[in-house]
């Protein structure tokens, strides 16, 4: 995997082998020595044109465990919100020795852009375009619930999974209803029919304006941020309104199945989309969600690293016998 | 020093009869049947026998971005890209920098084009002072000036505001102007960067939906009728806004229309690639509305061809699609386009593309009398000889633009330009600038 720029990258045998080393590498969360060598000497660049401190330190921590070079680029929004420095900033990058340029950026399609606009030599994984995709988002979100509620193996097949809130301005959700759906999972996404896309009907899952109908009896759900700012742009009249309908509380929640479990892509407007004592109660997963990121991004990682040529092949029996091994002494 | 004259042995006009065309003065002398005319001992005889004979090509709407902006392109490079392309005349859009808003802009781009002698350019007016939208511009100080203007617009930007749009539609009545106006809605397509649909939703760009265009196309139509003025509605990209027009015109409203030669070919797919090559506004549409135009071009619902001609430097393409510019290079494949989306698929003759390419945009522009003539004696020799078998593969640094910004890159034109002629003189010979 040259890039990882879209769910739509993924098939199924692909994101589960992902998913399968995310799981491997996860086991040496437990353990003291944190760090292996894999990636020693090897530069990984974080170009972050859109604050997200979660996702840049979930990267960081990421290449640094597979005991890449990191250099990391973060520029908030207006100043560098024009076109060129995102070219910029990739030659620059690639003049540093980046290999693999991680990106965030408030535009969509910036991530393939870069991986296809002849800027740049390196691997691309986007952290986030804008309102198009967020791959490796939908990547944790999986793993998440396969670990909650398939005992971190097998498939998702079957598992009803309902997404609700700002779809339209969403990345998450987009790359959340293609993986989901690549792995067997039936989506259903709500959202008041200002905030659905255009189009949605053409999307791989359903789609309803109903979230109590959508929740009863699903496995999971997964509620999206949704900004204040879209109320003064009339998608819908008032935060109270919005979470009357769209919040999930805890007597909403209660229409999951029993094991039903709670995603949030995070930063969480408690009181809005989810009430505190939702977010915080025994179904939601969202500190799980923030461990197996760590996990998810190193396997991403080992996927385009293991693309590059220079790199040499780190096929799956080098991954196998890697992890296997002893963790870098050296930590 | 007299010009010496002409002689195309064996053209034929608007591809019809093989015919002899003997030029003189700056105008047609005399036509006879293929192989009868002789001349005079001094006239040139070029080797075109077989070539199609069109009265040179009139763009009602081109962006030659001088004053202000001359690192995109300047009226002199403009000039040559539409020689080049087989134009005799361009109307020049006002949103240069300064606005072509007072008589003192449209006489300098006047002037500078009267310079080049390529090409005629014709300056249109500003309707707001600065593009502004707030008040009119002093729109019969153009209309008098050395520029005679008649056509005038906000073009990039829509008149929006109901009542200036009347106002304007009302006042240019005095000297016989015509508001051509660019139609989107602004509050519908704010940060809009593509055709809204499924595509956008997938593609994560905010969408630019069709209903923006014909809602102020429907409108404007309305106004006009009301008021009894001339409409002239630019680059229509929406099957809906082809049927407004049609309705427009049953009713007997005095509206015109133009379609751009990349909404005749190209779709929103090619948005996928992120590449702003494609980024033009209004944006590519879908299969259906490509079918649209094509249809209402060829049964004259839609007026004419126009080429939106919109330069823009390197680096407003070379970034990411939301940060790239709007707007496409087009003088130069234009008229292949039209061959290929029109003429070879059957939709429309090489008469009717002459009307819709010259006659008809000369007489929206008001220079019919000295643009889009018909090829008899008599009339000025503003001519474009074309080889419809010479086909040319499209190379940005090939073109004449100082701007490379053309979606084509690569791409097989069904057509070449091999002569262009201004008043008699040749501005293009076998394909080459002159
Ligand atoms: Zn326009």
């Amino acid at each position: 995997m040259r890039h990882l720029l879209s769910a739509a990258d993924l098939d199924r045998d692909r994101a589960d082998s992902i998913l399968n080393t995310a799981a491997q590498l996860a086991t040496l969360q437990n353990r003291s020595v944190k760090k292996l060598p894999t990636l020693r000497g090897r530069t990984i660049a974080n170009l972050f044109f859109e604050d997200s401190t979660r996702t840049r330190l979930s990267f960081e921590a990421a290449a640094k465990r597979l005991s890449a070079d990191v250099i990391t680029f973060t520029a908030k929004g207006s100043s560098v919100s024009k076109g060129e420095s995102l070219k910029d900033t990739a030659l620059t990058l690639e003049a540093m020795g980046a290999e693999v340029v991680v990106v965030r950026h408030g535009a969509s399609g910036a991530a393939h852009r870069l991986a296809h606009s002849g800027w740049t030599q390196a691997g691309v994984i986007n952290a986030g375009d804008g309102t198009h995709e967020h791959p490796t988002q939908a990547l944790l979100d999986a793993y998440t619930i396969r670990d909650r509620l398939c005992a971190g193996a097998g498939n998702l097949d079957g598992l009803r999974v309902v997404i609700v809130g700002d779809v339209l301005h969403s990345r998450v959700a987009r790359s959340n209803v293609i993986l989901l759906g690549t792995l067997g999972a039936e989506v259903t996404l709500v959202a008041p029919p200002t905030l659905m896309p255009k189009g949605v009907e053409s999307w791989p899952c359903q789609y309803t304006y109903d979230l109590d109908e959508a929740l009863t009896g699903a496995d999971a759900v997964m509620m999206l941020r949704v900004q204040a700012e879209r109320m003064n742009a009339a998608y819908f009249p008032s935060a109270h309104e919005y979470s009357r309908s769209f919040g999930l509380t805890a007597a909403r929640a209660q229409r999951l199945a029993d094991h039903g479990i709670v995603l949030h892509p995070g930063p969480m407007n408690r009181g809005m989309e989810i009430s505190a004592d939702v977010a915080d109660g025994p179904r939601s997963v969202v500190v799980d969600q923030v461990t197996n990121g760590v996990s998810v991004r190193m396997a991403v990682l080992y996927e385009v690293f293991g693309a590059r040529a220079q790199v040499g092949a780190i096929g799956n029996a080098e991954v196998d016998n890697f992890i296997g091994g002893e963790p870098d002494a050296q930590g | 020093m007299p010009k010496a004259d002409v002689l195309l042995s064996g053209v034929r006009p608007l591809n019809e009869q093989a015919c002899d065309v003997w030029i003189s003065d700056g105008r047609i002398r005399q036509v006879g049947a293929a192989g009868s005319l002789v001349g005079d001992p001094h006239t040139v005889r070029p080797n075109v026998a077989g070539q199609i004979l069109l009265p040179g090509l009139v763009d009602l709407h081109t962006h030659l971005r001088e004053p202000g902006r001359e690192d995109a392109e300047t009226i002199a490079t403009g000039c040559a890209a539409a020689a080049l392309g087989g134009f005799t005349a361009v109307h020049a859009m006002a949103n240069t920098a300064p606005v072509a808003d007072t008589a003192g802009v449209v006489e300098q781009v006047w002037r500078i084009g009267q310079a080049t002698g390529r090409c005629d350019v014709y300056p249109v007016g500003a309707v707001t002072v600065g593009l502004a939208g707030e008040r009119l511009a002093e729109l019969e100080s153009m209309a008098s000036s050395a520029a005679r203007v008649r056509v005038f617009s906000d073009d990039g930007i829509c008149v929006s505001d109901a009542v200036l749009m009347r106002r304007a539609l009302e006042y240019v009545k005095a000297f016989g102007g015509v508001i051509a106006q660019h139609a989107q809605e602004p509050r519908l397509t704010e940060g809009a960067q593509m055709n809204e649909g499924a595509l956008s939703a997938q593609l994560g760009l905010t969408g630019w939906p069709a209903v923006a265009e014909e809602a102020i196309i429907a409108r404007d139509v309305l106004l006009a009728e009301h008021v009894g003025s001339r409409l002239h509605v630019c680059h229509l990209s929406t099957r809906g806004s082809v049927e407004i027009i049609r309705w427009a015109k049953q009713r007997g409203i005095h509206v015109t229309a133009e379609v751009t030669p990349h909404h005749l070919l190209l779709t929103e797919d090619l948005a996928a690639t992120y590449d702003p090559i494609y980024k033009v506004n209004p944006p590519l549409r879908t299969v259906d509305d490509v079918t649209a135009v094509r249809e209402g071009l060829a049964d004259g619902t839609i007026d004419i061809v126009a080429t939106d001609h919109a330069p823009h430097p390197h680096e407003a393409k070379d970034c990411e699609w939301s940060a790239g510019a709007f707007g496409m290079l087009g003088l130069q494949t234009a008229l292949p386009i039209v061959v290929e989306t029109m003429v070879a698929s059957g939709l429309m003759s090489w008469a009717q593309l002459a009307h819709q390419m010259s006659v008809q945009p000369a007489r929206i522009g008001q220079v019919d009398h000295m643009h889009g003539r018909p090829l008899q004696v008599g009339e000025p020799a503003n001519l474009v000889l074309i080889d419809p078998q010479k086909r040319w593969t499209v190379q940005p640094e090939a073109l004449a633009s100082l701007s490379r910004n053309t979606p084509y890159v690569g791409r097989e034109m069904p057509a070449s330009v091999r002569g262009t002629m201004l008043r008699g003189e040749w501005t293009v010979v076998d394909g080459e600038l002159q």
